[in-house]
């Protein structure tokens, strides 16, 4: 199996307000195609793991490898552009600019990655939606979209740029069950279908059950795989 | 790497959204730079305009023969008093003629030296005007009507008749429009004056004359040299005055020196005569600047306001777009083209409403004695004012902008998502 993202000995430290170590020799991988689920108890790291995978925290000790590449240590410019190339995001609030169309929304990331025309982003983000069941809402302000609706707007734009993994920090954590269902199942679908990675942190049992692993957190270790 | 089409995008969609405070930002600077075009365009007119009164009818060397003490009295000179403490009392001025020895080879000399626009003579003499019984003290010039016009600015002062009328009519008269005035005379009627011998001359008024200094127009009159000499009885090589113009005037002080050495008069450039004039210009100039300073820095201020309630504002936003693969420096960029954005339309508004003020004071009527010629408030339009007022704006405005915009830059994505 081809590995897409590997952590190798990660330590945290919180240096304020007293010294705590939060991430304790963390270890794991995961493959392509992967639909893998962090989860703990609130405190124990999870997010703080994610923030650190995602290459937006850099304080950690340990090494990062993304599609085999060492990317610790990169300089942040560089870890700008991976960020904006292979890693798609996905929060728990929805975190749209709602000053700008859903179209536009998605076509972010893909403009300021600039590699194709405007045209060709536009064409590319309509297929995204489409494939979220969302593309009659394109042209709509992103203010004035549903919750459920939102979250899949950001799994649009999370995927607009054909990333190699995508990260959620509990994406289902402010919906009801019908829309976090509904997520799951988008999820699950790119995951079999288009081979993604995926890398969700949530609270939510039932979410986790359903994804191909668990990984299980407790103060700052991974105590199952 | 910075991609500018969506950092523009997204600064002007996020100045579109809050229009009311951009507005109001953008109102500050147009104020501020309408406010400077505005007050240096009319201080500079009005400054060009006091100067033009004073400066362009001023010669720029005056040289004469002044009557004074001779700077060694004989007692200097003695040998035998070398060494002692001398006092003189009373002390007398040095008898000598008024008039500068050699004048014409004088004017011919300075007539050819190239930095010279023109050296012209001029008769000054003390008579008094007649009205029936009453005389009334009065100076008289003699000019060369023409040269006058041509290097001083003369035609500006003659509020009726021209200096041409003056040149052709042999025993014309400008008189000074106080005197007309006392002695209820205008063009055409025939004035008696009196030298100091006491010899009576009739003249033919031709024109008037006013300077705005009322104290001068009720004394003062021109007539032709060749009038005056033969008013007073002299040769024609008998010149009181030559009132030079140069072609720069900074080259007066050096000249009018070497002109008091070589000839042996006494040669006054116009600095040091009207040192207050400049020392006036600049202290204006400082205040205008002041004021249009302290206005740009308010209206910075303004900007500094917006944009740091925008980042405030907009914290989520940064966040997310640096989790989307935005770096520091775009997010930094986004706000800078904010406040650019702001300074560029505010300061355009204040450059158009400059011109439009400008114009508007421009027709003003401005109507004063001391002024003959001028109708309306005086602006003086000049680009440049322009260019340095957009430039202002520009860089007021990117210094406001570049404090928020750092912070923006700054702002760590990982504590705003998870502070949620």
């Amino acid at each position: 199996m081809e590995t897409v993202l590997e952590a190798k000995n990660i330590n945290k430290y919180f240096k304020k307000p007293v010294l705590f170590h939060v991430l304790k020799d963390i270890n794991f991988k995961i493959n392509k195609g992967e639909f893998v689920s962090i989860m703990g108890k609130s405190g124990c790291g999870k997010s703080t793991l994610l923030y650190i995978l995602s290459t937006m925290d850099t304080e950690y000790e340990g090494e990062l490898y993304l599609n085999n590449d060492l990317i610790t240590g990169d300089s942040r410019q560089k870890l700008t552009l991976i960020r904006n190339k292979h890693i798609g995001f996905v929060f728990q609030f929805h975190y749209l600019l709602s000053e700008f169309t859903v179209l536009e929304n998605v076509m972010l990331p893909a403009k300021k990655l600039g590699e194709k025309s405007v045209k060709e982003i536009e064409k590319d983000a309509l297929e995204k939606l489409r494939i979220l069941n969302i593309e009659h809402l394109a042209h709509k302000r992103a203010s004035q979209v549903s919750g459920g609706e939102k979250q899949r707007v950001a799994i649009a734009r999370a995927l607009i740029n054909n990333p190699l993994i995508i990260m959620g920090d509990e994406p289902t954590g402010n919906l009801d069950s019908h829309n976090a269902d509904n997520v799951f199942n988008i999820f699950k679908k790119l995951s079999v279908e288009e081979n993604l990675s995926l890398l969700i942190v949530t609270h939510d049992e039932d979410f986790a059950n359903r994804t191909d692993r668990i990984i299980t957190m407790e103060d700052g270790r991974i105590i199952h795989e | 790497m910075a991609n500018w089409t969506v950092i523009i995008d997204i600064a002007k969609k996020q100045l579109l959204t809050k229009f009311k405070s951009t507005a109001i930002a953008a109102l500050g600077v147009t104020f501020g730079i309408g406010a400077y075009i505005t007050l240096v365009s009319f201080m500079t007119g009005l400054n060009n305009m006091l100067d033009d009164l004073i400066l362009n009818q001023t010669p720029h060397i005056h040289i004469y023969n002044e009557i004074e003490p001779s700077k060694k009295q004989p007692v200097d000179i003695y040998d035998a008093f070398k060494n002692s403490f001398n006092v003189v009392h009373s002390i007398k001025p040095k008898l000598s003629q008024k008039k500068i020895h050699n004048a014409s080879p004088i004017i011919h000399f300075l007539n050819k030296n190239k930095d010279v626009k023109g050296a012209i003579p001029q008769i000054k003499t003390q008579i008094f005007y007649i009205a029936g019984s009453i005389e009334i003290a009065g100076n008289l010039t003699g000019i060369q009507p023409i040269d006058e016009a041509r290097l001083f600015n003369f035609r500006d002062y003659i509020i009726a008749g021209s200096p041409e009328k003056l040149k052709n009519t042999e025993n014309g008269i400008l008189l000074g429009s106080g005197i007309a005035k006392k002695m209820a005379l205008s063009v055409g009627d025939r004035v008696q004056i009196s030298t100091i011998k006491g010899d009576l001359f009739p003249l033919k008024i031709v024109g008037l004359y006013q300077s705005g200094v009322s104290d001068i127009d009720a004394i003062q009159s021109f007539v032709n040299i060749k009038t005056v000499q033969r008013i007073l009885g002299e040769a024609e090589n008998y010149i009181t005055d030559i009132n030079v113009k140069l072609y720069d005037i900074e080259k007066a002080i050096s000249l009018s020196k070497k002109t008091e050495q070589q000839f042996n008069v006494t040669a006054i450039d116009i600095k040091t005569a009207n040192a207050q004039f400049e020392t006036g210009t600049s202290v204006r100039n400082m205040i205008t600047y002041a004021v249009s300073i302290a206005l740009l820095i308010v209206a910075g201020f303004g900007v500094y306001n917006i944009l740091s309630m925008l980042i405030y504002e907009k914290m989520n936003d940064i966040a997310i777009l640096k989790a989307i693969g935005f770096s520091g420096n775009d997010v930094q960029y986004i706000f800078m083209s904010q406040a650019l954005i702001i300074g560029v339309i505010g300061g355009a508004l204040g450059l158009l409403i400059g011109l439009i003020f400008t114009n508007i004071i421009s027709t003003i009527p401005f109507k004063t004695e001391a002024l003959a010629k001028v109708d309306t408030y005086p602006i003086d339009f000049n680009v440049w004012y322009y260019v340095i007022g957009f430039s202002f704006a520009i860089i007021s405005t990117f210094f406001a902008g570049y404090l928020p915009s750092l912070k923006a830059k700054k702002i760590d994505p990982v504590k705003i998502i998870r502070g949620q």
